[in-house]
């Protein structure tokens, strides 16, 4: 992996999946490292987004490691028309890495293209986010002990979410049976489908799913936004079915945990919060351990 | 030679040495000729299109004279003309028949279809995998995203 680009989840094999798993246990348990002493990242954030780049800062910051940047195209040259081109090529020579977040899709591969430094792909429009997908896989296998042979339910939006395409593909290789819930208007896309169908996995769809929650070992939310609905009647029809209620987990195994790649809005309700089975705090706190890994593994420090 | 004779027969068909595609649907004749370049050559080149087709309704044809074409450019008219059929001319006669195969990358020549592709908005040579030959799904080395036969357009 070193001095490899991270920009899609289906660049890294199972193994190389596993090996950043075992690193982020390891930050885990130490998080405090001098192993970013006299390196420079650069955060380059064409689109805000606070979260993602907090948690990487965090984490170049409890390595010792220097964070430049910025956080919106408002305060960089692209409001001066450089093109994407320029400013990686320029900015490679100031850093060791380069993690970016940009609204055009492609973005990241051809910047890991034009780029000195290896970059990381912090979410390339509708695309990929693969740091996202290996904290997912980070906090299942934390909390399931194990990837295979699990029952995950992807449940919201499941045409447009990004997050559940790419956790589709990478547990896909761990023998996942899937269950998707969701409205008809936001069923996972045929390609998927297709995908699961060629590995010989089973999926099943649903509406709704309080009569098989019992099934579950992980419920992964995501939001319904209004504006993906052509029709508002059918989105004001719908849109409680898939919000996620302390009443709807009590049949649950006990095991189970629910994820969301936050933020939220109103899709889990506040009372699942205090339930053992809520986990999308705890999941947010493995993402800087799991991109301590990622880091530090791309730089060959680890 | 026998059709020396006839000479109006002469200047459009008979080449000494080079290249006849045949079977290019008529419609994508223009298509054929802004991949392969033929804009830019200097060589003597006839076209002919129109024509009478059992398999395809109505057919075009191209003759270059003294052009010979390695099978990966020849190849990218796969995309839209996977029908075609080179004869290989020496001497007047055909020494050898191909057609066409799709390969297994594209570059260059298509658009991706996705408008928020970053190929479609800062100056990048697209490239694509193959993913479906038979009926021609390419996926975008940048984007991911899948631009299926219907949607190819040749840059």
């Amino acid at each position: 992996m070193k001095n490899r680009s991270l920009v899609s989840i289906n660049d890294y094999s199972q193994e190389e999946y596993l090996r950043i798993l075992d690193l982020a246990a390891e930050f885990e348990k130490q998080p405090v490292q001098d192993l970013l002493n006299g390196y420079v990242v650069a955060t380059l954030f064409f689109e805000p987004s606070t979260r993602t780049r907090l948690s990487f800062e965090s984490a170049i910051n409890r390595l010792s490691g220097r964070v430049i940047g910025f956080s919106d195209s408002n305060t960089s040259s692209a409001t001066k028309g450089e093109t994407l081109r320029d400013t990686i090529k320029t900015v490679s020579n100031y850093c060791d890495l380069i993690v970016m977040r940009h609204p055009l899709e492609g973005s990241a591969r051809f910047a890991s293209e034009v780029s000195g430094v290896p970059v990381i792909n912090a979410g390339d429009g509708a695309n990929q986010h693969p740091s996202q997908t290996l904290l997912d896989l980070y906090s299942i296998r934390k909390t399931q002990g194990t990837l295979e042979n699990l029952n995950i339910f992807l449940v919201g939006d499941l045409k447009y979410g990004r997050t559940v395409h790419s956790l589709l593909m990478a547990m896909s290789k761990f023998n996942t049976t899937f269950y998707f819930i969701s409205p008809d208007e936001l069923k996972m896309p045929n390609e998927y489908k297709l995908y699961l169908d060629n590995l010989g996995l089973n999926y099943y769809e649903f509406k709704e799913f309080t009569d098989i929650i019992d099934q579950a070992d992980v419920v992964y939310m995501t939001r319904v936004q209004k504006e993906r609905f052509s029709d508002p009647i059918e989105y004001e029809k719908t849109k409680n079915a898939y919000v996620l209620r302390n009443s709807m987990i009590e049949n649950a195994k006990p095991g189970m945990k629910v994820l969301h790649p936050l933020p939220r809005v109103n899709e889990i309700h506040l009372d699942v919060d205090n339930s053992e089975k809520a986990y999308y705090f705890e999941q947010a706190r493995n993402g800087v351990y799991t991109r301590q890994a990622i880091i530090s593994s791309i730089l060959g420090l680890k | 030679m026998e059709d020396m004779k006839d000479r109006t027969h002469l200047v459009v068909s008979a080449i000494k040495e080079g290249t006849v595609i045949d079977h290019i649907p008529a419609n994508d004749l223009f298509r054929v000729i802004t991949i392969l370049g033929l804009n830019h050559v200097d060589n003597q080149i006839t076209f002919g299109t129109n024509l009478e087709s059992k398999k395809l309704g109505k057919k075009a044809i191209i003759k270059l004279s003294g052009v010979f074409f390695r099978n990966e450019d020849i190849n990218r008219i796969a995309l839209v003309a996977p029908q075609a059929k080179l004869n290989i001319i020496r001497d007047y006669k055909v020494v050898e028949k191909k057609v066409v195969e799709v390969p297994d990358e594209i570059t260059r020549i298509v658009r991706c279809v996705n408008p928020k592709c970053i190929t479609n908005n800062e100056e990048i040579q697209t490239r694509f995998t193959v993913v479906d030959k038979t009926n021609v799904s390419l996926k975008c080395a940048y984007c991911e995203k899948i631009t299926e036969m219907d949607n190819i357009e040749i840059i």
